[in-house]
């Protein structure tokens, strides 16, 4: 690989820093709200690790920037438009159905990504992506495990789960496009294996949405960074 | 040879645990039930004031803090629920009584959480009255209930440093989150004192408890031991307690205070409080949109082990 820009290196660090805080923020909304106890623990726990990765991403970034701004001056402080994350994270977590499918789906694209990154020559960059691939194990494995159920349980939940891959699979090719081509064989085995297993079907329908990585998300990241972003607006230079 | 009773009576006076396999009179046994599984109930509910903030926390390490706090509020309810069951309860009918409203949870989860320093004030607060209350029931006579709550107990003084810290940031920050400080002490104050329930000689299970030793301390000593603990906290931070009958007692070598609103507290317990309909609609609603995954899971449990057989 031929040594990076450092304002790419940032922007790559900040686009998966997006990626996991934009999603541990979409989990964190299932909170007291999940079908079961157990249900409510597991989606936080994950929750929790996207966040960790994502705040050791923006510390990092910040770092390489050399301006001065921290995890929070990243995370808080920036405008849709320069939000890089990937638009199958900001979708909205509808019902538990779809919340699992777009888990399986970003789980399979990250398990080859931090796999990859883990042997990256940048120390710190390994020692996050090694510590999240462990994490990503996990989170996988709950995944693949309740859309096979959700897949192979009821009628009723065949249903929703079928309609939670054909409602999510045109943000899928974003996943693996540009740098990220290499991944695709890994996720599509990753998937094409749950999804058989778990009786669902991939649309017909070939049409895919990109460009989250660029900017261009959908109209749902706003109202997310709105309320994310809320205290920090409105209450400028204050520390908490 | 002794009775049931009387080696039920010996275990209690001894100090030892009642453990589940042990005989135990009807009433020690429904009178647990009813309070560990208000006590999970609350753990459970108390999720929804606090959750209400994850997604508006200040700063990215604050999320952390608060969402882990929310789960472990969710591992005390699960471990509260198997305490509850070792006394021949299942965790669905619980929460099915919490449910149709005839299982209570704790009425301070009835009031909104409004602003960033209300997650500080429950913390220190809540979690500092729950505490209170707790240290006490690690030496209740049941066992399983006991141990329960030495675990709980750990997590709950963490909760409390970490909501007392929040509010030690808002005084020494800007005077805008000073004046949120001060504003949620106003609205949490009562309602804190409020948890210990109602006075000593209104109180229907206290004296029984007491006799059974699953309660240590009365309502009243709980409640003042709260409040002399609680009022340096606040002269530390600079904020002003909402009671201006609020003073220290050389005699008596505690704070007297002021009366608490009861018609207010009964009224918030029979189900008027600001926020007991939109808890408990969450909770139900929860629940209910929760049933067609709960039915895939037990559905493939089954075609699983029908193809294994
Ligand atoms: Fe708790
Ligand atoms: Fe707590």
């Amino acid at each position: 690989m031929p040594p990076q820009d450092p304002d790419d290196r940032v922007s790559a660090l900040l686009a998966h820093a997006d990626d996991n805080l934009v999603l541990a923020q979409r989990l964190g909304e299932w909170i007291a709200s999940a079908p079961e106890l157990e249900i409510d623990i597991a989606l936080g726990n994950i929750a929790l690790d996207h966040l960790g990765v994502a705040r050791a991403l923006y510390t990092h970034a910040g770092d390489l920037q050399g301006e001065g701004r921290g995890e929070d001056d990243l995370a808080l402080g920036r405008e849709e438009r320069d939000y890089l994350n990937l638009l199958l994270v900001e979708q909205p977590n509808g019902d538990f159905a779809r919340t699992m499918v777009r888990q399986l789906f970003f789980d399979a694209y990250q398990t080859p990504l931090w796999e990859d990154l883990s042997a990256s020559d940048a120390p710190v960059l390994a020692g996050i992506a090694a510590k999240a691939a462990k994490e990503t194990a996990y989170h996988l494995q709950y995944s693949s495990s309740w859309v096979i159920r959700l897949g192979d349980g009821t009628e009723e939940s065949h249903r929703r789960a079928q309609d939670a891959v054909g409602a999510l699979w045109r943000f899928t090719s974003e996943l693996t496009e540009d740098d990220r081509a290499s991944y695709r064989d890994e996720w599509e085995r990753l998937v094409g294996a749950v999804l058989g297993e778990a009786k669902l079907e991939v649309p017909e329908d070939p049409y895919q949405r990109t460009g989250g990585r660029h900017g261009y998300h959908t109209e749902h990241l706003g109202y997310l960074l709105a309320e994310m972003q809320w205290m920090q607006r409105s209450y400028p230079e204050m520390k908490w | 040879m002794t009775t049931p009773e009387e080696k039920f009576q010996a275990l209690i006076d001894a100090e030892e645990k009642v453990e589940p396999p042990d005989w135990m009179p009807e009433g020690y046994r429904k009178n647990l039930i009813r309070q560990i599984a208000q006590h999970a109930h609350s753990e459970i509910i108390g999720m929804q004031p606090e959750g209400n903030w994850i997604s508006r926390a200040p700063t990215l390490h604050r999320k952390a803090i608060l969402m882990a706090k929310v789960q472990d509020e969710a591992g005390h309810g699960l471990y509260l629920y198997s305490a509850a069951e070792t006394l021949g309860v299942k965790r669905d009918e619980m929460q099915e009584l919490l449910h149709q409203g005839k299982h209570k949870y704790s009425s301070i989860f009835n009031y909104p959480t409004l602003s960033w320093a209300d997650m500080g004030a429950i913390g220190w607060l809540v979690d500092g009255a729950a505490i209170t209350n707790q240290v006490m029931l690690t030496r209740c006579s049941y066992g399983p209930y006991a141990r329960a709550m030495v675990r709980i107990c750990k997590e709950e003084s963490f909760h409390q440093r970490q909501g007392y810290e929040i509010l030690i940031r808002l005084c020494q920050g800007t005077s805008e989150q000073k004046e949120m400080a001060q504003d949620a002490l106003d609205r949490w104050w009562w309602p804190s004192l409020m948890m210990f329930g109602p006075h000593d000689s209104e109180s229907t299970h206290t004296e029984q408890s007491m006799e059974w030793k699953i309660k240590r301390v009365s309502n009243d000593d709980l409640r003042q031991q709260f409040v002399d603990m609680t009022v340096p906290q606040a002269e530390y931070l600079g904020l002003e307690i909402p009671d201006p009958e609020l003073r220290w007692n050389p005699e008596r070598g505690h704070y007297d205070f002021g009366e608490i609103d009861w018609e207010e507290f009964w009224r918030v317990v029979k189900g008027n409080g600001p926020m007991n309909r939109e808890r408990l609609e969450h909770k139900v609603r929860a629940w209910e949109e929760g049933t067609w995954v709960r039915e895939a899971a037990a559905a493939h449990a089954a075609k699983k082990a029908a193809r294994a057989a």
